[in-house]
């Protein structure tokens, strides 16, 4: 009889993990709580470090998925439970399925931005996030301040949301340093008169071409890069944003103006996916990712028989990252099954 | 009779490096044992960047902990002696630092190890 395995959660991690185990001969349902699936990738317009689009990455990840697939949207998992050698997963809508395997692929969400009020999201209008950023380049209108001029200076905040214990998120994110580069430079492309900031803690380049991008955002863009970690931001009566913070490496408290500025928001474990580890009694880490059975040598497998993970709902990842870890995840699964 | 030294223009230029192996490094284990935040520090600098005494002085409790953890620690009541005590860089630092204990901590302790007359805090 062929193995059914369920998938919960329809972004790039649970997209190439059913693509995965439909490849390797698997039945699957792929679960997921929206009307359509891609997760975040919906939102996102280019990746690091090549500026594939996020449309392309979703298009081709899909393509992966045929006919052994259900898709079961609009579904949110309520209840998951192991019974004997199986599992049985429902939804809020009554859906039910039996399963010889569950993957976790539920993923991140975004922290959110206001908890950081001292640096005035939702309360200056020129401030935004990232994932606001990458939604206006995607609409492809002008970019603008929201009093609509065009900003002579945009700064970006690395680290909001992580490395922080007062927002309780001790864990770096990984993603965010070179997203900034990232945006800089789309900036800079948009806006060539304008002048970009980033203000950085460390900068973690540890992807390849990760630093060639941060060279050109120095070489061809004159990116400037001052190392301090914001304390506060303040409005002028022109709605301009005054930043905070301490030039490190002059050693010399810094003010500075700008049009725009951009908080690079963090990874937080998705509510779901805490929801779920409790469900399951896995182990609660103090960060809120689901910890694997062995973060080096079985990051897929959980302390549960037939529970996997795969994406960031065992920590941060890249779109690359991820792809590879759903893969590997289906190997997993599949070592499993045929034992 | 005593011959006045002739001054031929040259002066000795004193070295500059921290010289680690011969500084104090009492002061930072006296100061890690009484307030153990202090091993925290990553440099990020948002205590000083929301320094009141910082922007009128050269005060900068970043450079206090680096100096103290390289063991520079002459000067560092001077140093020490401009902050208010306000605490707002506690309220800003992301690694959860006691820096308003650690100034008075490392005040403590100076005034212990070197016995000087700091009377910088109002330390009961």
């Amino acid at each position: 009889m062929v193995k059914h395995v369920v998938v919960i959660g329809g972004g790039p991690a649970g997209l190439e993990t059913s693509a995965s185990l439909s490849k390797l001969g698997f039945h699957v349902t792929l679960v997921e709580k929206e009307e359509v699936t891609g997760g975040h990738l919906n939102k996102w317009h280019a990746l690091f470090p090549t500026l594939l689009s996020g449309k392309d990455a979703l298009e081709t990840i899909t393509k992966g998925l045929n006919g052994n697939i259900k898709i079961q949207t609009a579904t949110k998992v309520t209840s998951l439970e192991a019974v004997n050698d199986y599992f049985t997963i429902s939804g809020h809508n009554g859906w039910q399925e039996k399963a010889d395997a569950v993957v976790l692929t539920t993923g991140f969400q975004l922290f959110d931005s206001h908890r950081k009020e001292e640096y005035g999201y939702g309360i200056y209008e020129n401030v935004i996030t990232s994932a606001d950023l990458e939604e206006l380049f995607a609409s492809e209108k002008e970019l603008v301040t929201r009093h609509g001029n065009k900003p002579e200076r945009v700064g970006f905040v690395h680290c909001v949301g992580s490395r922080d214990e007062k927002v309780n998120n001790l864990h770096c994110s990984k993603v965010c340093c070179i997203t900034a580069v990232k945006q800089a430079i789309e900036v800079k492309q948009m806006l060539p008169d304008a002048e970009v900031f980033c203000f950085y803690m460390d900068l973690r380049m540890f992807g390849r071409h990760y630093e060639e991008l941060y060279k050109e955002a120095q070489e061809k863009y004159n990116i400037q890069f001052i190392r301090g970690r914001l304390s506060e931001s303040t409005e002028d009566k022109d709605g301009n944003i005054v930043v905070k913070v301490e030039d490190t490496l002059l050693g010399k408290p810094l003010r500075i103006k700008v049009g725009l500025l951009v908080l690079m928001a963090g990874m937080e474990p998705a509510a779901d996916t805490k929801s779920l580890a409790n469900m399951l009694g896995l182990k609660n880490v103090s960060d809120g990712f689901i910890q694997p059975l062995d973060e080096i040598l079985r990051s897929n497998c959980t302390e549960i028989p037939g529970v996997f993970v795969a994406g960031t709902c065992s920590g941060p990842k890249s779109v690359s990252d991820t792809v590879a870890d759903a893969r590997s995840a289906a190997l997993a699964v599949a070592d499993f099954l045929k034992v | 009779m005593e011959k006045k030294a002739k001054n031929f223009g040259y002066t000795i230029t004193r070295d500059r490096q921290i010289d680690f192996d011969a500084n104090n490094h009492d002061i930072c284990k006296i100061v890690a044992k009484a307030e153990p935040t202090l091993n925290l520090c990553i440099s990020c600098g948002t205590c000083a960047a929301t320094c009141t005494a910082g922007q009128f002085t050269d005060f900068s409790l970043r450079q206090v902990i680096l100096l103290l953890r390289r063991g520079e620690t002459n000067g560092l009541a001077k140093e020490i002696s401009k902050c208010m005590l306000c605490g707002k860089c506690q309220l800003v630092c992301p690694r959860n630092v006691s820096t308003r204990n650690l100034i008075i901590q490392i005040s403590k302790a100076l005034y212990d190890n070197n016995k000087l007359d700091l009377k910088l805090v109002n330390v009961k």
